[in-house]
């Protein structure tokens, strides 16, 4: 990933350094709101949801993609389209569970924690839980039900960052969430 | 690097949450928090920004620095017009203003302008702070998308 300023670089793209600060800001907020690491995740995973929610449709928009057929290719957009287009990074796909509803997401370098370091006394607190929410909700726009959680994490002291998805059943069609 | 539509959700969402869990008398607080989150991001990001450039000749030439790199290094234009009075007011007025093109380009949802220019002038605060500028900055806006903010500078 650059680090340099963006000046001249591709006209959709902030300033990495922007992103990454003013989610630390954020975070730290929520932090003095709450005292608390669960709730804190919480807010964020609701935070990432919202976003989710509007994201799919800017995604949709943009990327061209169409129905995806299987789990398999679902794990296949989100990693090399969707984090490639919004985050700049490409996760491996890997640990697929034998009945393949079940994958990880190896995140090298996570952007949302370029100058983080966990203050001692957070070991509950997911860091970028935000993304856990806006993986969630962009699926379920697209019909599908997943389960979004950080199994390991960089900042943790884990050697990789592993965002866990877990296919838990096919929504059929019916009116979206916030529209009853 | 993200792109831009996650950074704009982002602070989208940033507002909402604060409005969202604020009581309604503690409204007024949002306005200031968000702009003390500016702040410190602005902080921090001027000092990213500047590590490779001199040291600046004068208050001015800070001004500069703010329009031209930091305006361009993060809403990618730079600010159409710098005014000041020589007396420690300046003036940055900014046309298209990112965070509000997508708002409305006109006068309505003119009340909700306020919400979402504290933190950009947090932002520009914090930065002058660090580059040891003390001031006050005001966002004033007439008519969508074009914005006007307003630096004061604080001599002791």
């Amino acid at each position: 990933m650059s680090r340099q300023s963006t000046r001249g670089g591709d006209p959709r793209k902030v300033n990495g350094e922007l992103f990454t600060l003013t989610y630390g800001a954020l975070v730290s907020q929520l932090l003095k709101d709450y005292e608390d690491d669960d709730e804190v995740n919480k807010q964020l995973e609701k935070m990432g949801y919202n976003i989710g929610v509007r994201l799919i449709e800017d995604f949709l928009a943009r990327s061209n993609t169409g129905r995806c057929n299987d789990f398999r290719e679902t794990a296949d957009v989100i990693a090399k389209v969707g984090f490639k287009m919004y985050l700049g990074i490409t996760p491996v796909v890997s640990n697929w569970s034998p009945a393949g509803d079940e994958f990880s997401l190896l995140i090298e370098n996570n952007p949302l924690t370029d100058f983080v370091e966990l203050p001692p006394g957070h070991s509950s607190l997911c860091f970028s839980n935000l993304l856990c929410g806006v993986l969630k909700a962009a699926l379920e726009m697209v019909q599908m039900e997943v389960d979004v959680k950080f199994v390991q994490d960089q900042l943790k002291g884990d050697n990789i960052t592993e965002l866990r998805l877990k296919f838990l059943r096919r929504l059929e069609d019916a009116i979206p969430v916030g529209e009853d | 690097m993200a792109d831009e539509v996650v950074f704009e959700y982002l602070h989208m969402e940033m507002i909402s949450y604060l409005y969202r869990t604020a009581e309604k008398i503690e409204q007024d607080h949002c306005i200031s928090k968000l702009e003390s989150l500016g702040f410190r991001v602005g902080q921090s990001l001027s000092e990213r920004f500047t590590k490779d450039s001199s040291r600046f000749k004068d208050e001015l030439d800070t001004m500069k620095f703010i329009c031209k790199d930091f305006w361009n290094s993060v809403y990618k234009k730079q600010v159409d017009n710098l005014r000041t009075n020589h007396q420690g007011v300046y003036v940055l007025q900014d046309n298209k203003f990112r965070f509000l093109t997508q708002i409305s380009s006109g006068k309505q949802y003119m009340d909700a302008a306020p919400k979402y220019l504290a933190f950009p002038c947090g932002m520009i605060r914090g930065a002058l702070s660090n580059l040891g500028i003390n001031c006050v900055v005001t966002a004033e806006v007439s008519a969508m998308p074009a914005c006007k903010f307003q630096i004061q500078i604080q001599r002791l």
